[in-house]
């Protein structure tokens, strides 16, 4: 028998094992094909998108797409850590429009960056509400983060009903200045992956988020406060939203009541393309990240292109049944 | 038709007509035999009852029949003719049916949809339900189970443990079923019900449908049972009839077994007083539970399941609180709230089943042991990687644990394996008290081996432990005394030399007079 093809493990042919061994450590806390997909799939969008458009690779075209990118990628770094614990964040649209209209009417009054830590502050605090309502009195984050999401956008519309325009002659610098060839909301986004990379590997409340979505009860009796981690997570997904609503309005000039809506999924699926599995057991900064690249691109070739928007919707979701589809065969 | 032929040929040729046969069926769970072949066989119209001790086979036994487990090898005949029994539907449709220890049951469906919802009653449009004949039906069946009390139209979650207890067994009974399986039916129903249920037992043999009974009360099987057959580690001992048997002799059957683990010798010499319970109580789990654990000393807590030695266990650990009573630990009352108090103060809890809520499978081996050690590992609120590193390594090394990669997945390891992660998650906590709750369960002997000189060197290193086992010998073995409970009580205490498996199953099943206390 030739035993070297016919066994096989997690999936893979085992001749290829020592090769995935090497390349991809089962240390990292991995060790799967899958669990690296979203590498090739953005090698592949990388070769679509060049061969596809000479402005692909143009200056002035990945600067566009990295300050594109920018606002999903923070909501997507919070959604992830929510659905690393095994739940889910529906608001993060609703928070990120109270962001915007926060940081964008403040500015007038107490200047940009306080103007800014009140979005923040605010955002946090919906994802308090959140937290709370999930961990201490266990509802289903499906719920009540949908009706945070009604409530959160009816605040919104409270505070103003018209577009808000901030008088602040510096209101624009943060979504339009570079630092090098690179815009600084980017680095902002760089900056907070790379915290969460380390939030997530390298503390202890980290790893019980990681460990709280794959066994929340061998967490607790492990000696963790579940309850205040998953607190953290909902409070981390509403200060990323309100940071991401403070950045999109500085980059559009205006803040609309109504942005933000239906967030929530280019987030759910930057993370999953990402690897993210919901319900928790998978996913982690890294790939989102490439998640959000990935879904940052698809947009903006089909903006190249010139396709018309709804075309748009029904590409990403198909490219989103296909990233479930090949998590789900594997699980 | 030559296979039926053959099957009849057989059967003759072996001088019986038994409606059941299971022959050679034999299952091995990670390692653990759980059954080697057995041959079992019953037949119609008869109360068949199956004892034996925690973890003798019995379940694993009536789930293959019903399709649940798949046998490693085996045949099963019914009637004559073999079957295969792949899975539960399978079952069903050769009229097994099985009422569970823990009633399935959609809990907020109402009794008539719980009882008849694989056969709705419907009007001349199909997917139409006919609710008055839906509910009609119910109530018969409920009458002929001698229940009438039960309102058809209330939701089951509305619905005392007993009389859902019954509602379980009607549900069996609506299809009309060959074979009926009861597993610990008595468990939850008050003297009054069990005389109804003995009642349509016997209405069931004599509409010839065979009956095998699962229980540990001995009682229950004299009073019912045509047969008895008894299960021991996996092996068939015997089957007898009730009327020339005793429960003496049929104890003697379920436990006298040869011990083949070999228990390491440890001077015992117990210290100071780590742990002492006044008095506990759990409202519907256990009552007034006193007893200590010293420095150097294994202490065994030996009952069936459902005894309530589990709860104990978790009030002591903080994942349960009790309703009152005291807990000290080194003289020291605490109350702890959460399991995270508990292990500030010393106690650590390896609790029963590592895949449900000791393990995080998708994880490394080094994330769960780190788990319960953050402290030890971190400096200001970041994990020291080197420090995180060679504390655990040393400990995967002291336990063995192959492989000994510490970035391995959990879920790739074996059972053995598992068990010593989630040992070496508690070792690192450096705890005074550690409780061990089904220790060995699932493990293969070797690694059964290496625990118990891991559970010995902790004692004589001066650690007390708390010992919760339904195996006997592990009990005996290990243990410097051990507490008996039965039904929520402390049925008993024996010193190490008093111990013997007989008097300990009989303190556990309430058979004889209460054994003497301390």
């Amino acid at each position: 028998m030739p035993t070297d093809i016919s066994t096989k493990e997690n999936g893979a042919p085992a001749h290829f094992a020592h090769l995935r061994e090497k390349w991809f450590p089962s240390g990292s806390g991995h060790g799967r094909w899958l669990d690296y997909a979203f590498i090739g799939a953005f090698v592949v969008a990388i070769g679509i998108g060049t061969l596809a458009t000479e402005v692909f690779f143009t200056e002035a075209n990945i600067k566009n797409l990295s300050r594109q990118i920018v606002s999903n990628g923070l909501i997507s770094l919070g959604m992830l850590i929510v659905i690393l614990t095994g739940g889910v964040d529906l608001s993060v649209g609703s928070i990120v429009a109270l962001g915007g209209v926060l940081s964008a009417g403040m500015s007038d009054k107490v200047g940009i960056i306080p103007a800014i830590v009140i979005a923040l502050f605010f955002g946090g605090v919906a994802g308090l509400v959140n937290g709370v309502f999930v961990a201490r009195f266990k509802l289903q984050p499906f719920i009540v983060t949908l009706a945070t999401m009604g409530i959160v956008r009816g605040f919104v519309f409270v505070y103003t009903e018209t577009p808000l325009v901030s008088r602040h002659p510096d209101f624009r610098f943060l979504g339009a200045s570079s630092l090098g060839p690179l815009p600084v909301t980017m680095i902002i986004m760089l900056v907070c992956f790379a915290l969460i990379w380390i939030f997530l590997n390298r503390t202890p409340p980290g790893r019980a988020t990681v460990a709280i979505g794959g066994n929340k009860e061998a967490v607790w009796l492990a000696g963790i406060n579940v309850q205040r981690t998953i607190i953290l997570a909902y409070v981390l997904s509403g200060v990323f939203s309100g940071l991401a609503g403070a950045i999109l309005v500085s980059r559009l000039g205006i803040a609309q009541p109504s942005l933000g809506i239906a967030y929530e999924l280019d987030a759910i699926a930057a993370c999953v393309i990402g690897g993210a599995i919901l319900g928790g057991g998978g996913g982690g900064a890294i790939g989102t990240f490439f998640g959000v690249l990935i879904l940052g691109m698809i947009n903006n070739l089909l903006n190249l292109h010139g396709v018309q928007s709804y075309y748009q919707e029904i590409i990403k979701g198909a490219v989103i049944l296909f990233a479930v589809l090949a998590r789900g065969r594997e699980r | 038709m030559p296979f039926e032929l053959k099957g009849n040929m057989e059967l003759n040729r072996m001088g019986a007509t038994e409606y059941l046969m299971m022959r050679g069926i034999s299952k091995n769970y990670d390692g653990t035999q759980a059954l080697r072949k057995v041959d079992f066989s019953a037949s119609s119209g008869e109360v068949h009852a199956i004892v034996g001790e925690n973890g003798a086979g019995k379940s694993t036994l009536v789930k293959i029949l019903t399709g649940a487990v798949q046998a490693d090898a085996g045949q099963i005949l019914l009637n004559g003719k073999p079957r295969e029994i792949n899975n539960p539907l399978i079952g069903q449709r050769l009229g097994i049916r099985m009422v569970h220890q823990h009633v399935s049951l959609v809990p907020h469906l109402t009794v008539t949809e719980n009882i008849v919802i694989g056969d709705m009653p419907t009007r001349k449009l199909k997917w139409w339900i006919s609710w008055p004949e839906a509910h009609r039906r119910t109530q018969e069946i409920l009458e002929e189970v001698g229940f009438r009390r039960i309102n058809v139209r209330s939701s089951v979650s509305r619905l005392s443990a007993s009389q859902q207890q019954i509602v379980g067994i009607a549900k069996a009974i609506a299809v009309k079923p060959q074979i009926l399986i009861m597993d610990e039916p008595s468990a939850v129903l008050s003297q009054e019900e069990l005389k109804h249920l003995f009642a349509l037992i016997r209405k069931l043999k004599e509409k010839s449908v065979l009956i095998l009974y699962i229980s540990h009360r001995l009682d229950e099987v004299f009073e019912i049972a045509d047969r008895v057959t008894v299960l021991k580690d996996g092996i068939l001992v015997g089957t007898v009839n009730p009327q020339e048997t005793d429960k003496r002799s049929l104890i003697k059957m379920m436990v006298g077994r040869t011990l083949d683990e070999v228990f390491p010798d440890r001077a015992f010499g117990a210290g100071a007083e780590v742990l002492s319970l006044k008095g506990l109580s759990l409202e519907g789990s256990f009552e007034n539970i006193s007893f200590s654990v010293a420095q150097g000393e294994v202490v065994g807590l030996y009952g069936l399941i459902g005894s309530g030695r589990t709860e104990v266990a978790r009030c002591i650990f903080g994942a349960e609180q009790p309703t009152s009573g005291e807990i000290r630990l080194s003289g020291q009352t605490i109350r702890p709230g959460s399991p995270r108090d508990a292990l500030k103060a010393g106690i650590a809890m390896l609790t029963e089943d590592r895949i449900r809520d000791g393990l995080v499978l998708f994880l490394s081996i080094r994330d769960n042991v780190s788990l319960a050690n953050f402290e030890l590992m971190s400096r200001w609120g970041i994990l020291r990687r080197s420090r995180q590193n060679s504390l655990i390594q040393s400990k995967a090394q002291e336990l063995n644990i192959r492989p000994p990669n510490i970035d391995r997945l959990v879920r790739t390891l074996s059972g053995g394996n598992q068990q010593k992660v989630v040992l070496a998650k508690w070792l690192l906590a450096r705890s005074k008290l550690l409780i061990l709750d089904e220790p060995t369960r699932g493990v293969d002997v070797a690694t059964k081996q290496e625990i118990y000189n891991l559970i010995n060197g902790l004692a004589i290193g001066g650690m007390g432990i708390l010992l919760i086992s339904s195996e006997m010998p592990e009990i005996l073995g290990m243990s410097d005394r051990v507490l008996v409970m039965r039904e929520g009580q402390m049925a008993g205490e024996f010193l190490r030399q008093q111990a013997t498996e007989q008097n300990l199953l009989a303190c556990a099943a309430g058979i004889t007079e209460k054994s003497r206390g301390e």
